[in-house]
């Protein structure tokens, strides 16, 4: 339902008189194609292009050269924009720079509101999205008394509202701790697994990419690995190379291997670890 | 040199119908030259113990002595105690004002009153300590990247030549790398300056690595100060605290379990990696 | 804390008065601060006072919570009070140095004092029982004929609102951004007026730097939510009245009269 045609975008800066002062291509010739229904992960370092590719999803950017196509709809095309917004949602990083009303539920309505759904279905949709993230208890709180990864949730519940095919998650976790990580990670699974809604997370936590269906990995603009996580967590050294970690479990086996432990390539998680060891 | 909490006790909100207790009857000895962490979810009140540290917040009950001398008598200068115990806040990046990275960081130490030449034999000492070079000394900290201008805000604080440095998680946010580098950088000047460092954290991986003396709260309460190793032994209480241990102990633990003999106690990949195949003999 | 800051701020409970439609708030409101300006007698206090403390109450909103809002009013209360009771012209019953206490001046400063406390106990009461979003709602219905001479209704309105919601976090920054200064010994409490003055860029720069940073990340999630303006837009609570409403204009009807009848 997504994809990039040798995608590239320049950010162009200039001096005070408007003169280009330097070019720099945060996205260089990216060519990707995501299925519906995927759970996609995204990595890599500060300034590898990941949140430029993210807005490229729901046009908030467009790309200097290249096509972005969301179920057909080229993003460049003004025409097409509120569709692509309602249907590929995004939430982004900082979580109290997201919210808009003062009321729970009235920040998820906020969408719908946007794309003129009638008073009625907005309600039901506010109700049917927060019941989704579990927040309908909050429905009436203040925002500023969540914690943040509740606060992220909401977020998530007002995207849901929208009825989108895919949700862009811009770093989610990276401001909160370990409990609101678990619960954002856990709340988007379940979308995924149940909902059948395209998910696409960018991160730094490699524990949360485990679960994907296909991981990308960008570097300068590009990307430069993609597969599935066993796949993309066996090249341990290259993602060292490219300013990232695997998970702890992963590091351990992948180095016992190499010492000639006889362990299957790349594990992922310590419950994996245990059965590769008792099946000895 | 070192800094004492006697029973501390405080509220939020005191004598206000949202009046909760933050900080339970907290007794801490923090001696020279330690790598301490602190650890505990948000709103456990960690952050509100950092600062009662340096004194922005006063306890309601209860003493805090740094090198014998009570903090709350009305003879103590505060401001000898800000500059003795120094405190980087999160995302301290956004605390930067100035015009030029160096004059950011000449701020702390001329607000100490330390003489022109001393404050900046300070802030290069700093600058050099945290790995900023002598190119970006008189940039603008806006124009660095994320790393770089939170580097130049630990700086900023390391310049006033504090004791004890505190750090509330001054590596969230930052890609791995990022991380890695900021953590290397803390044990480096822990290292070469026999300063304190307390290194408040949510992540149990980091701590690990890095402290020799971990601090777990929870609910206001100081619930083990310990060795790392040791206070990763209650696995099931840290969970109830909403806390995991590192995923390499919890492997070995797991390992122990099935009856191989590896040591339960390992806190990083490296230990793990050696004391499997030591156990099982490759 | 700043937090514990409660005018303005929306006290969230069940009441006939919370249920009102912000269009009857919004002109209620309107016609007590006029009866506030036109009474000159104590009959007239007695009604608008009756008003208030049966709105107070109807609005379930405890009395400590009110009075509690009216703390930071307090100074400039008692200044005008005082302002009043010295400098009226009238029949002298104490002197002392150059100030001379008149009877006008005791009625104009008793007057001034109630009429001010009224006023802002009055108008809290607005935001006290209306949430932002419904205020806002509100001001855009009223004004709404503003949008022949093309003012931006909405997008005013939406900018309030906004505003609000961002009150309490950036009162919050300020506090951290002060104690992070703070510790790196910046001193905001002594020295002159200058030096004072310029201990505050420490703490403004930042302060505008995260500010212009979280409009910006505030605008991208809105734009990425299909905010485009006004147009097209529905409302998850329109406005409409009640049962309730009707009562409340009745009543509104009785101040206006004794407004009228009432001297």
């Amino acid at each position: 339902m997504i994809n990039f045609d040798d995608v590239t975008f320049e950010y162009i800066r200039r001096d005070e008189e408007g003169n280009v002062e330097s070019i720099n291509k945060a996205l260089d010739g990216i060519s990707l194609d995501v299925k519906k229904g995927d759970f996609i992960a995204i990595l890599g370092a500060n300034g590898s292009g990941k949140s430029t590719l993210a807005r490229h999803i729901n046009a908030l950017l467009t790309p200097t050269e290249g096509t972005v196509f969301i179920e057909e709809m080229n993003t460049k095309e003004d025409n097409n924009l509120l569709k692509i917004r309602q249907k590929t949602g995004m939430v982004f990083q900082n979580p109290d720079n997201q919210i808009i009303a003062g009321l729970v539920e009235e920040d998820v309505g906020f969408g719908p509101e946007n794309i003129g759904i009638p008073t009625k279905e907005i309600w039901e949709r506010v109700a049917f999205a927060l019941e989704k993230v579990g927040m309908t208890a909050y429905r009436e709180k203040s925002p500023n008394n969540l914690s943040g990864g509740q606060k992220q949730r909401v977020a998530i519940a007002g995207i849901l509202a929208m009825k989108p095919e895919c949700i862009v998650l811009d770093e989610p976790t990276a401001m909160l701790d370990p409990k609101g990580r678990r619960e954002v990670i856990e709340t988007i699974t379940e979308l995924n697994k149940k909902e059948g809604i395209t998910i696409i997370l960018i991160t730094h936590y490699m524990t949360e990419v485990v679960g994907a269906d296909k991981v990308y990995v960008m570097s300068g603009g590009n990307v430069k690995l993609s597969g599935t996580p066993r796949e993309i967590f066996k090249e341990v050294e290259l993602l060292k190379e490219y300013k990232l970690d695997v998970p702890q479990v992963t590091e351990i086996a992948y180095r016992l291997r190499q010492k000639g432990f006889p362990l299957s390539e790349c594990i992922l998680t310590i419950d994996e670890f245990i059965d590769a060891v008792t099946n000895r | 040199m070192s800094l004492i909490l006697d029973k501390i006790n405080y509220y939020y909100s005191k004598g206000t119908a949202f009046e909760s207790k933050a900080l339970k009857n907290i007794s801490l000895t923090i001696p020279d030259g330690e790598f301490i962490g602190l650890i505990g979810h948000t709103g456990s009140g960690k952050s509100t113990l950092i600062q009662h540290m340096n004194g922005l917040i006063r306890a309601d009950s209860g003493s805090i002595y740094y090198n014998g001398q009570d903090i709350y008598d009305k003879d103590f200068k505060m401001t000898e105690l800000r500059r003795k115990v120094g405190l980087v806040f999160q995302y301290p990046e956004h605390q930067l004002f100035e015009a030029t990275v160096i004059k950011d960081v000449l701020f702390g130490p001329t607000n100490m009153g330390m003489d022109k030449l001393k404050a900046e034999l300070a802030a290069y000492g700093a600058l050099k300590a945290v790995g900023i070079g002598e190119d970006l000394i008189d940039a603008s900290p806006f124009e660095l990247s994320g790393g770089q201008k939170r580097r130049v805000a630990i700086a900023g604080v390391l310049a006033m030549s504090p004791e004890i440095l505190i750090l509330d998680e001054p590596t969230a946010g930052l890609d791995p790398a990022g991380r890695t580098e900021i953590l290397r950088l803390l044990k480096k000047i822990h290292e070469d300056n026999g300063i304190t460092v307390i290194l408040v954290s949510h992540s149990m991986e980091d701590v690990a690595e890095y402290a020799e003396r971990l601090i777990v709260i929870d609910d206001g309460e100081i619930k083990y100060d310990d060795e790392p190793r040791k206070v990763f032994t209650h696995i099931d209480e840290l969970r109830k605290t909403g806390l995991e241990i590192p995923e390499c102990t919890e492997l070995v633990g797991r390992l122990a379990d099935l009856g191989l003999k590896v040591d339960r106690s390992c806190l990083t990949v490296d230990e793990a990696v050696a004391s499997i195949l030591q156990s099982t003999g490759y | 804390m700043l937090r514990d800051l409660t005018i303005g701020q929306y006290y969230p409970v069940e009441s006939p008065i919370h249920r009102l439609d912000p269009r009857t708030k919004f002109l209620g409101t309107i016609i007590y601060v006029v009866s506030l300006f036109l009474f000159k007698s104590f009959w007239g206090f007695l009604l608008t006072g009756g008003f208030l403390v049966m709105v107070t109450v109807l609005a379930r909103i405890p009395p400590k919570y009110v009075i509690k809002g009216m703390r930071p009013m307090l100074f400039l209360l008692l200044f005008m009070m005082i302002f009043n009771l010295l400098l009226t012209p009238g029949e002298v019953i104490g002197e002392w140095w150059i100030f001379s206490v008149t009877k006008e001046g005791i009625y104009a400063a008793l007057f001034m004092g109630l009429r001010l406390a009224m006023l802002v106990l009055g108008s809290s009461l607005m935001t006290y029982t209306t949430t932002p979003n419904k205020l806002t709602a509100g001001m855009e219905s009223v004004f709404g004929f503003l949008k022949i001479f093309k003012v931006p209704v909405h997008e005013l309105a939406m900018m309030i609102s906004i505003a609000l919601r961002f009150i309490p976090i950036l009162l919050e920054e300020t506090n951290k951004i002060m104690k992070a200064q703070q510790a790196r010994g910046a001193d905001f409490e002594t020295g002159g007026p200058i030096k004072r003055a310029k201990a505050l860029i420490p703490i403004l720069i930042p302060l505008f730097i995260s500010s212009f940073r979280r409009a910006g990340e505030l605008a991208e999630a809105m734009e990425a939510r299909c905010y485009h303006g006004g147009e097209g837009r529905t409302k998850m609570k329109p406005l409409k009245y009640h049962i309730g409403d009707l009562v409340a204009y009745i009543v509104l009807a009785g101040l206006v009269a004794g407004c009228i009848f009432i001297p």
